[in-house]
C-alpha cells in the first residue's frame, strides 16, 4: 500500500509507541508556538500594521491555518484510533436487546462514534432491519452518524473551544434520539422497500475469519492511514474556509449580522436550516466561515443549526437511501431531521441568551 | 478455482479494495477470478454491515476496511488449498 509503506516496518508495539511519542512531542512544540510565528510573519516579515484591516485578516489566517491543520492531524489520529475498537456487528448485538428509549440512545451514541460512510448506510440499514431492530432505533443510528462528523468536531474544538464541541456532540445525539423516536411511532414500516425484508442474510458469525484481533501496531497503522486520508480530503477546504473567514474577520464591521442572524431574529433558525439542507458542503469549509460570522453578531444556535443542516442532510445520501426507502419515507426522514435541528438551534439560542 | 468477490456499491473504498486485491495477487500462480457485487440486495445477503466486503469462496473474510496485501495473499492461499 502506497500510503503505509513507511509504517509497514513498525512491527512491535514498542517501536510503534516510540514513533507516536516522538511525533506527539514534535506536534506539541509546533502547536504551542503558532501565535508567535504568525505574529512574526505578519508584523515583522511582511511589516503590516497591527491595526490595519489587512494585517488583522492576514494574522488571523496565518495563525488559524496551521493551528487547525495540526489540531486535525492530532485529534483525528486519536479519534480513528478509538474507532478501531468499535465494530458495527458488535454494536448491533448490543442495541438488539434494547427497547425504545435506551435503544435509541445507544444507537445514537454508537452512531456518533462510528465513522460514517454514505455507501455503508444501505448495508447497515438492511442489517439492522434483518436483526429485528425497530426502525426508530435504526434511524437514531442513521441520523446521528452523518451529523457527528469528526472533522466538524475538531474544527469546533479549535475555533470555538471545547464547550461548543461538546454541545455539538450532545445535540447530535439528542437529535438522533428524538427524531428516531418520532419516526419509530409513525408506522413507517410500509414505506420501506419490500426488498429489504425479502433478503435472506446468512449470519456473519458463520465467518470465523471476521474475528480479527488487532495488535496495537495494527491499530496505530490504521489510525495513521485513516488520518492521512481525511487530511488529504479536507485540507484545501480548511484553507479556503479560513481564508473567507479571515476576510470576514478583518473587513466586515462588528455586529453587522446581529439583525439578520442574532438571537432576536426568530426566523433566522429556520432560514439557516433551509439554506443548509440543499447546500451539500464539507464541514471543513463551512465551520471557519460560521466562526467568523459568530464574531460579527450571529447567534450560536443559528450557526450550529446551519452547520448541522449542511452536514446531516445531503442529496447523495438521500439518493443512496432511495434504494431501501420509498420516496414518502425519505421525505418524512428529511422533514423530521430538519425539524429536530431547528429545535436544537432554538434550544441553544435560548440557553446562551 | 478461487472466487474472490468484492462487495460494494462502487464507492472509492470498494474500488481501492479491488485494486489492492488485483495488485496483491498479480504475481500469484493461483487460479482465481475477481467478481464485483454491486447490487445492495446481493450485498445484504452476505450479512455485512459496512462496505467494502471481501469474500473468498463464499466466506466473508473482511468488512468495512481494506486488509493488508500480505493478509489478502494469505487468505487466497488458504482458500485455494481447501
Amino acid at each position: 500500500m502506497r500510503l503505509t509503506t513507511g509504517f509497514e516496518r513498525i512491527q512491535t508495539t514498542r517501536t510503534a509507541l516510540t514513533v507516536i511519542g516522538v511525533l506527539a512531542v514534535i506536534w506539541w512544540v509546533i502547536y504551542s508556538n503558532i501565535q508567535p510565528i504568525a505574529d512574526w510573519v505578519t508584523f515583522s516579515l511582511l511589516g503590516l500594521s497591527r491595526d490595519s484591516r489587512l494585517g488583522e485578516s492576514l494574522n488571523f489566517f496565518v495563525y488559524d491555518v496551521p493551528k487547525i491543520l495540526l489540531l486535525l492531524a492530532g485529534m483525528i489520529f486519536l479519534i480513528t484510533l478509538l474507532q478501531t475498537f468499535i465494530d458495527v456487528v458488535r454494536v448491533r448485538a448490543v442495541v438488539e436487546k434494547r427497547g425504545e428509549g435506551v435503544g435509541n440512545l445507544m444507537a445514537s451514541v454508537f452512531g456518533a462514534l462510528t465513522p460514517f460512510c454514505s455507501c455503508s448506510s444501505v448495508p447497515l440499514f438492511i442489517g439492522f432491519v434483518q436483526a429485528g431492530i425497530p426502525l426508530g432505533i435504526t434511524f437514531s443510528f442513521l441520523i446521528t452518524s452523518p451529523i457527528m462528523n469528526e472533522v466538524a468536531f475538531v474544527m469546533l474544538l479549535g475555533l470555538f473551544g471545547w464547550q461548543v464541541a461538546l454541545v455539538y456532540l450532545a445535540s447530535g445525539i439528542i437529535i438522533g434520539v428524538v427524531a428516531g423516536m418520532i419516526l419509530g411511532r409513525m408506522k413507517i414500516e410500509k414505506y420501506v422497500e419490500p426488498m429489504v425484508y425479502a433478503i435472506k442474510a446468512r449470519p456473519t458469525t458463520d465467518s470465523p475469519m471476521l474475528d480479527q484481533s488487532l495488535t496495537w501496531a495494527d491499530r496505530f497503522e490504521q489510525a495513521i492511514t485513516g488520518t492521512r486520508e481525511i487530511i488529504a480530503k479536507v485540507w484545501l477546504f480548511v484553507i479556503i474556509g479560513i481564508g473567507i473567514g479571515a476576510f470576514i474577520h478583518g473587513f466586515v464591521p462588528e455586529e453587522a449580522l446581529t439583525i439578520i442572524m442574532g438571537q432576536e431574529a426568530w426566523w433566522s433558525v429556520p432560514i439557516a436550516v433551509l439554506l443548509g439542507v440543499p447546500l451539500y458542503s464539507n464541514a471543513a469549509g463551512v465551520i471557519p466561515i460560521v466562526s467568523a460570522l459568530l464574531g460579527k453578531g450571529a447567534a450560536l444556535g443559528t450557526a450550529l443549526a446551519f452547520m448541522m443542516a449542511v452536514v446531516a442532510l445531503s442529496l447523495p445520501e438521500t439518493i443512496i437511501l432511495r434504494r431501501v426507502l420509498k420516496p414518502r419515507l425519505i421525505a418524512i426522514f428529511v422533514g423530521v431531521v430538519a425539524f429536530s435541528i431547528m429545535l436544537t438551534g432554538y434550544l441553544f439560542n435560548w440557553l446562551v441568551g | 478455482m478461487l472466487t474472490i468477490k468484492i462487495l460494494g456499491s462502487g464507492c472509492a473504498n470498494c474500488k481501492r479494495l479491488e485494486q489492492e486485491v488485483r495488485d496483491a495477487l498479480t504475481d500469484s500462480t493461483l487460479d482465481y477470478e475477481v467478481v464485483k457485487v454491486t447490487d445492495y440486495a446481493n450485498i445484504g445477503a452476505y450479512g455485512i454491515l459496512s462496505t467494502p466486503g471481501l469474500v473468498m469462496n463464499e466466506t466473508v473474510v473482511s468488512a468495512g476496511r481494506i486488509p493488508k496485501r500480505q493478509q489478502i495473499v494469505d487468505w487466497a492461499k488458504q482458500f485455494s488449498a481447501n
